[in-house]
């Protein structure tokens, strides 16, 4: 590829990025004209429920930047939560998707268990996973790992057992000692798809997260509960937009990362 | 001049029963240090087998494989290869610099060391300051270089080569040959080439081992008497090569015709050495080299075969 190319997609990419935020504006605008068109309750219009999210967020001192207790009290611990059983899943399902794969017969005898076990919807375990840890943080961290640790062992699976042919002969013939062929050929090879893995999952632990908080009562799934019920649907509005919000921006943090583990890697602007 | 490579009575058959395939039969020959040697034979006659037997990259399920005197058995430390897809066999994950000090990294070469020596042989290859690039931003070309300096960068004793200009296009394949020479000489490296294309292996060579369809056996082996300057034009119309090219071109047509009484003989060793014979009296006729060799080789064979049959 040639210097030109690159900046000129660099230039397309900055445009395709002011044209994705106007059209990310002019939605919340279409949102602000229907909602004062309707004047119905349960459809608040944009500009009250960003005033609510600024009051609930923005209430706090001016030495913990204004923060507000709802920051420290519901937004993160949910967010620890999520990410927690998120990260643990991550660090279990790498370890047991490598073994795995790495294993000439242990996908024939589990590979149908782990696709069996993937395909139940999880929200469908929560009344199990209650009664197994009763309700608290036990019981939605349980749900979370569970939710979002067969993508990752699958794409790790996956991952690992693609590594080129050429590259395996290429890596013996260079005299590549045994203890160093994980972290050295087999990972980095794996790598793409093991990202995979872990982005499709970062999306399933928010989802659970907030189920899980539905049902047993805490973080921002209580808040959504509670608020829907007592018929204020303004701060409903809110705390759902947060959640899109925190998605989008965990989804992002994790791209970056990618981008940067997997730098070496050709072509990736298409998924920006 | 000492003998690098032994082969002697190798033979490799994939799968096992009625439903075997043998890819190479009975196969012997040496290699002496610092020679340059191409293998040329037709597609898909066991040519890559054969590599992959002599690097310890498969086990050869006959005959053995001696490196300077050792027995191979399992990758040896000081051989390294260069396989015919260089986007496959570079690491894409590492910057071209890390990719040639690999290899190092397994000697236990100090990292300062590591990153001169790299830059050393990048520059002996033509590509100083490509180091911190990926492999993918090079070209075709660039990239097999890279293979190429990879291999060389521990300097190994014996360099095995694998269609390695097979997928680049005609202009840099003449520079990666010229290329090839010139470092062998400077590295007094001993190389051996596998390949299909008979003007490649003449103008390689100073020695073309020339194979026969599948199961591969040594059909001929000449010593190539070209200059040791060679250029791509003027060598490629001097009459000793075009003698040559053709020389071996028949050669690879025409064991076909012997091959057909070869297979009605259900004797192997029979086989082995009607081929050796057959072979022998052809080179004579061609360039009088090699027949001394030939009679070594034919002892070999047979004596290895016997023990072949007597464990089969």
């Amino acid at each position: 590829m040639s210097a030109p190319t690159v900046a000129a997609k660099r230039g397309r990419i900055l445009g395709s990025a002011a044209v994705t935020w106007l059209v990310f504006a002019l939605a919340l605008s279409a949102w602000e004209l229907i909602a004062l068109g309707a004047d119905t309750v349960y459809f608040p219009r944009m500009t009250a429920i960003l005033g609510t999210g600024a009051d609930i967020l923005l209430s706090g001192p001016a030495w913990r930047l204004m923060l507000g207790d709802a920051v420290f009290d519901i937004v993160l611990p949910s967010l620890a939560t999520a990410l927690g059983a998120w990260a643990f899943s991550a660090a279990l399902g790498v370890a047991l998707g490598t073994a795995l794969g790495r294993s000439r017969w242990a996908m024939d005898y589990c590979g149908t268990l782990i696709s069996f076990l993937r395909s139940v919807p999880p929200v469908t375990l929560m009344p199990a996973f209650m009664v197994m840890f009763g309700i608290g943080k036990q019981m939605e961290i349980a749900a979370i790992v569970f939710s979002t640790l067969w993508p990752i062992v699958l794409n790790t699976v996956d991952g690992v057992r693609s590594v080129d042919q050429v590259k395996i002969d290429t890596a013996r013939s260079l005299g590549t000692p045994r203890r160093y062929w994980l972290g050295m050929i087999v990972l980095p090879a794996a790598m793409p798809k093991i990202f995979a893995g872990l982005r499709l999952s970062l999306s399933i632990a928010i989802l659970l997260m907030v189920v899980a908080e539905i049902v047993g009562g805490s973080g921002i799934g209580l808040r959504i509960s509670t608020t829907q019920s007592t018929v204020q649907y303004t701060e409903m509005w809110f705390w759902v937009l947060l959640l899109g919000a925190l998605g989008y921006a965990l989804n992002s943090a994790l791209l970056a990362v990618e981008r940067l583990v997997l730098g070496w890697q050709p072509a990736r602007e298409d998924d920006a | 001049m000492s003998t690098m490579l032994e082969v002697s009575g190798l033979t490799h058959q994939y799968g096992q029963g009625e439903r075997a395939h043998v890819a190479v039969r009975d196969l012997t020959f040496t290699i002496e240090s610092g020679q340059l040697a191409c293998i040329v034979g037709p597609s898909g006659c066991g040519k890559s087998t054969l590599l992959r037997c002599i690097s310890g990259l498969i086990p050869a399920t006959g005959g053995s494989v001696r490196l300077h005197g050792d027995e191979v058995s399992g990758v040896p430390d000081d051989l390294a290869v260069v396989f015919q897809d260089y986007s496959r066999s570079l690491f894409p994950w590492l910057t071209v610099a890390k990719n040639v000090e690999f290899p190092l990294r397994w000697q236990k070469v100090p990292k300062a060391d590591r990153k001169r020596r790299a830059e050393e042989v990048l520059e002996s290859v033509g590509l100083s300051g490509v180091g911190k690039k990926y492999p993918w931003q090079l070209s075709g070309g660039m990239q097999q270089r890279v293979s190429i300096a990879r291999a060389l960068v521990s300097r190994p004793a014996l360099l095995l080569m694998d269609e390695p200009f097979a997928s680049v296009d005609a202009q840099t394949r003449g520079e990666l040959e010229d290329l090839t020479r010139r470092v062998q000489r400077e590295l007094g490296s001993t190389i051996l080439l596998v390949t299909h294309d008979i003007d490649e292996s003449v103008y390689l060579a100073d020695r073309v081992l020339v194979l026969s369809k599948s199961p591969a056996a040594i059909v001929a082996d000449l010593d190539i008497a070209l200059p040791a300057d060679r250029d791509q034009i003027t060598t490629r119309e001097s009459e000793q090569f075009v003698s040559l090219r053709s020389e071996v071109a028949r050669l690879l047509q025409s064991p076909q015709v012997q091959r057909t009484g070869e297979a009605d003989t259900t004797d192997a060793a029979h086989a082995a050495g009607e081929s050796g014979d057959a072979a022998g009296a052809r080179t004579d006729a061609g360039s009088g080299a090699g027949s001394d060799r030939f009679t070594e080789t034919h002892g070999t064979a047979e004596s290895s075969d016997e023990t072949a049959t007597a464990r089969s």
